[in-house]
């Protein structure tokens, strides 16, 4: 018997105290907890990023580019790598936007930092849900340059962490593209219990949240929560 | 032969920086928790919908598993089955064998400890590098992990500093753990940019998508599930979740159970093989190694709920003072007591459900509601059976004393002529003076 | 009311003040305590140490003892809890259909001394214990039968006692039965910090449900020359 066939049958086996006739389904789960979140969703998602250390700011549409700017001139950085399709939506001056796909992953450790969206974001725990899709591109661009500048439109904000599973559960089922929760910079306790703030991950994150990119203007795969 | 708890606890107890520390993390840790947890009213409507999920999910594990490896199959990914940790770890070294690759980057798993995975892969001529910052620490200094979330709790700052300066050829460095941590990321970064496989754990995978799950701080998981061409992930059995949907109640029991934060920096979720993004070549290794053995036991099936969150080793009045190592097991505390029992059979863990004076405290934080007491008498019993010892002559004669009034009316009589003095208590009277042997009982008294 | 008293085998042997401060309390409040003499012990000791037959048979005698009782009341958080979380589990697993039943009636008619104060809605019982007092909520009345602020109420109201707040009071103090003896080590590390905390009260008393672990904790006192003392909660009750 091969290990496969030998471990369901153990399993089988294991089981015989559970009726021939239940389904799945027939075992109760009951679901009292939360499902959504009241109240103001974006001052909310400011505030648990606010928590996490991570450099949040509100600006109205017409700022957005200059806060970019801000943001890069802060840290030095004049060399952002993009997603193909954020790669001529904004002109932050003395920043050169490059397409990921024109790097090799040693160029994204050594350049300046990463410039994404997002596809949604979850006010109560501050974290922002990445999966490939629209404006976000791979998993290494956000994951290898040491800093990462993330734009949320006012919209992407969900409140609460079932809602931004159920969006979650819609794409894996339709794509199965990997997705990816960040909220706040990596972290470590490990030594001695103190905390020190970046690990691996990208060691600067900074948020800007508006209520308008103009992403509804760009050509785009789409993402279950993009609008239409 | 693994030393016994009473044993082993009485050297780590003499252990004064172990206990410093341990009292400082658990005190630290159950105190965050406490305040997260504070901020949901839904909490216990969240632990019985983790309880019940997984309950869900082990009576129809067949089921889910089947489903699981069809979707990650169809998903490009490729499954192995492993009865035991020999053949999960021969599975592991074939699939790295075949890429030609020497070395692998690792992250943090517990299910990889325990079917001691480096060993067998260094026994292949596979090097591993652990990439958890404490494993790595751990790894570097020869020692095994003690805390489930905070594994080199046991080491201080200059103890990690001298470690650094000699392994990773850094004279000159600090020990500001910030400087530590650095130095860290600059060693590991070289190691993720050129690794060609990875292996991991997964903390949940989803039955019907295939999707798995790893919940992290530091990012080095990301990097290793994202960069290498090749990655193993090895599932024990019971981490199945139906739906996607249902890491919803995990994600939030998981971070302020374990961290006490209302989310952890990083989680990621994958699903076979994606073109273009990540890892080519995927490979699951579903293991049992002793899991079938506790699905079939009713009373301590619920044991397999447990998603490693470790907030019971953070409120146990015995682990919090006597630390992992002297469980003598991969999984330490109040789980790790009787996990591991239930995984390698009584004969191998006998005295480990004997370890806890049953305070439940831990039943009290579990997120999965697994009733751990119920679970450490019942293995109580089964040792008993199976290991009677010199105690049983004693608790037999008690049981027959204490069967009739007229016995231990007889008993107590007794007890008051021989002035107490009882045999085999001298583990008590060592520190504790005994009760002054009152001049009646209660029933004369009443009579 | 008829009362039928549990005083148990640890009382009956080493504490017979408690059991006898049970009584007094409760003709004090003008009610009728009955002793079945037949009583010895719950079983909770051996069900603890994993001699399940003998706590089987144990629960039968006790179940058949107080059958005709319509109230039992016991000074024993731990005992209580015996009989209310565990006689069940006991009869499931024995596959004993009488004494699943017999445990089904009893349970709901079994009561801790300041439980069942509480549902008689006694708050104040005319007590008098001048003296500094500090609490300790023993694993079993904090975590299985869930009492609450019920001791601490009832210890407010005696006369002339003052309480202080025990720190880390829900920390459990390391006797654990059998565990006291199996695993002293371990057992007595965390009795430190229990007697810690109770030499920080300054308290010329720490007051428990359970003599049980009164014992260990008051053991340990005596062989340090604390000045503190153990002393039962029914009994300062019976003040």
């Amino acid at each position: 018997m091969n290990a496969r066939a030998e471990i369901l049958a153990r399993i089988s086996g294991a089981l015989r105290d559970v009726p021939a006739s239940e389904r799945p389904e027939d075992v109760e789960v009951s679901r009292g907890y939360r499902q959504t979140e009241e109240g103001p969703l974006v001052a909310r998602f400011v505030e648990r990023l606010v928590d996490y250390r991570t450099a949040v700011e509100r600006v109205s549409p017409g700022g957005l580019v200059a806060a970019i700017t801000d943001a890069c001139r802060g840290r030095g950085a004049c060399r952002l790598a993009v997603p193909g399709d954020l790669a001529g939506h904004w002109r932050p001056a003395g920043v050169q936007l490059v397409p990921e796909l024109e790097l090799e992953v040693q160029a994204l450790d050594t350049i300046d930092g990463a410039l994404t969206g997002c596809a949604l974001a979850v006010a109560e725990t501050g974290t922002i849900v990445l999966d490939g899709g629209a404006r976000q591109g791979s998993r290494l661009l956000t994951l290898v340059p040491d800093f990462h500048l993330c734009v949320v439109e006012e919209r992407q904000i969900v409140g609460s962490i079932p809602e931004a599973m159920t969006a979650i559960a819609a794409t894996l089922r339709s794509t199965g593209r990997p997705v990816t929760l960040v909220s706040g910079p990596s972290a470590t306790s490990d030594i001695e219990l103190s905390r020190v703030e970046g690990v691996h991950g990208p060691r600067t994150l900074v948020v800007l949240v508006t209520s308008d990119a103009g992403f509804s203007r760009l050509a785009h795969a789409r993402s279950p929560l993009d609008p239409s | 032969m693994k030393p016994s708890f009473p044993a082993a606890a009485r050297v780590a107890l003499q252990d004064a920086q172990l206990r410093t520390n341990l009292a400082a993390a658990t005190t630290t840790i159950r105190r965050k928790r406490a305040a997260v947890i504070e901020e949901r009213p839904d909490w216990e409507e969240l632990r019985e919908a983790g309880r019940a999920i997984k309950a869900r999910v082990l009576r129809h594990l067949d089921h889910y598993l089947v489903q699981f490896e069809r979707a990650v199959q169809s998903a490009g990914g490729t499954v192995h089955w492993a009865r035991d940790a020999p053949e999960a770890g021969a599975i592991v070294a074939a699939i790295v064998d075949a890429t030609g690759a020497r070395e692998i980057v690792k992250v943090k798993s517990l299910t990889t400890d325990e079917i001691r995975l480096n060993r067998t892969l260094s026994a292949a001529g596979i090097a591993t590098v652990e990439t958890d910052l404490a494993e790595l620490i751990c790894q570097l200094a020869g020692d095994e992990p003690s805390h489930i979330l905070v594994p080199a709790i046991h080491k201080n700052r200059f103890e990690i500093r001298d470690l650094f300066r000699v392994e990773l050829g850094l004279p000159g460095l600090s020990e500001e753990p910030s400087e530590l941590t650095a130095a860290a990321r600059a060693y590991l970064r070289r190691k993720f940019l050129e690794a060609r496989v990875a292996v991991s754990g997964a903390n949940f995978a989803v039955a019907e998508t295939g999707t798995l799950c790893v919940v992290e701080s530091e990012g080095n998981g990301r990097f290793c599930t994202t960069l290498p061409q090749t990655l193993i992930t090895v599932l024990g059995i019971e981490k199945l979740v139906p739906a996607p949907e249902d890491l919803a109640v995990f994600l939030q029991l998981l971070p302020r159970s374990s961290t006490g934060e209302r989310m952890n920096p990083y989680t990621s979720l994958w699903t076979g093989v994606t073109p273009g993004d990540g890892p080519q070549d995927f490979h699951v290794v579903l293991l049992d190694n002793g899991r079938t053995r506790v699905l079939a036991d009713e009373v301590g099936r619920p044991t397999l709920a447990c998603i490693r969150c470790s907030a019971c080793l953070n409120v146990c009045p015995v682990y919090s003072r006597t630390g992992g190592h002297a469980y003598g097991s991969v999984y330490p505390g109040p789980i790790g007591a009787i996990l591991t029992p239930q995984l390698v059979g009584t004969h191998a863990a006998g005295s480990l459900p004997f370890a806890s004076t049953l305070c439940g405290a831990c039943a009290d934080v579990c997120p999965v509601k697994i009733d751990i007491p119920r679970v450490l008498v019942h293995l109580r019993a089964r040792v008993v059976r199976e290991q009677p010892g010199a105690e049983r002559f004693p608790m037999r004669l008690a049981a027959w004393v204490l069967g009739s009034p007229r016995r231990l009316a007889f008993a107590q009589r007794a007890a008051r002529i021989s002035r107490g003095r009882v045999p085999g208590l001298g583990a008590w009277t060592r520190t504790r003076d005994l009760p002054p042997m009152p001049e009646r009982s209660f029933r004369e008294w009443w009579e | 009311m008829r009362v039928a008293l549990f005083v148990t085998c640890l009382n009956d042997t080493f504490f017979p003040a408690t059991g006898i401060a049970v009584v007094r309390v409760l003709e004090r409040l003008g009610h009728t305590v009955d002793f079945p003499t037949g009583q010895t012990c719950c079983g909770q000791m051996h069900f603890n140490a994993g001699y399940q037959p003998e706590a089987v048979g144990l629960a039968r005698a006790f179940v058949s003892v107080f059958a005709d009782a319509e109230t039992v009341v016991t000074p024993s958080a731990s005992c209580a809890a015996m009989v209310r979380e565990h006689f069940s589990y006991l009869a499931d697993q024995s596959g004993d259909g009488q004494l699943a039943s017999d445990v089904a009636a009893l349970v709901p008619r079994m009561f801790e001394l300041t439980e069942l104060l509480d549902r008689l809605g006694v708050e104040d019982l005319g007590a008098s214990y001048p003296h500094r007092v500090t609490y300790h909520p023993t694993c079993h009345a904090l975590r299985l039968l869930r009492v609450g602020p019920i001791p601490e109420r009832l210890l407010r109201a005696v006369s002339g006692l003052e309480l202080v707040e025990l720190g880390g009071a829900e920390e459990c103090c390391g006797f654990g039965g059998t565990f006291a003896v199996k695993n002293a080590d371990t057992s007595n590390a965390i009795l430190d910090d229990k007697l810690a905390a109770i030499a920080r009260t300054g308290a010329e008393v720490v007051t428990a449900l359970d003599n049980s672990c009164l014992m260990h904790i008051g053991g340990a006192l005596s062989r340090r020359g604390a000045s503190a003392r153990p002393l039962h909660l029914a009994e300062i009750l019976a003040s």
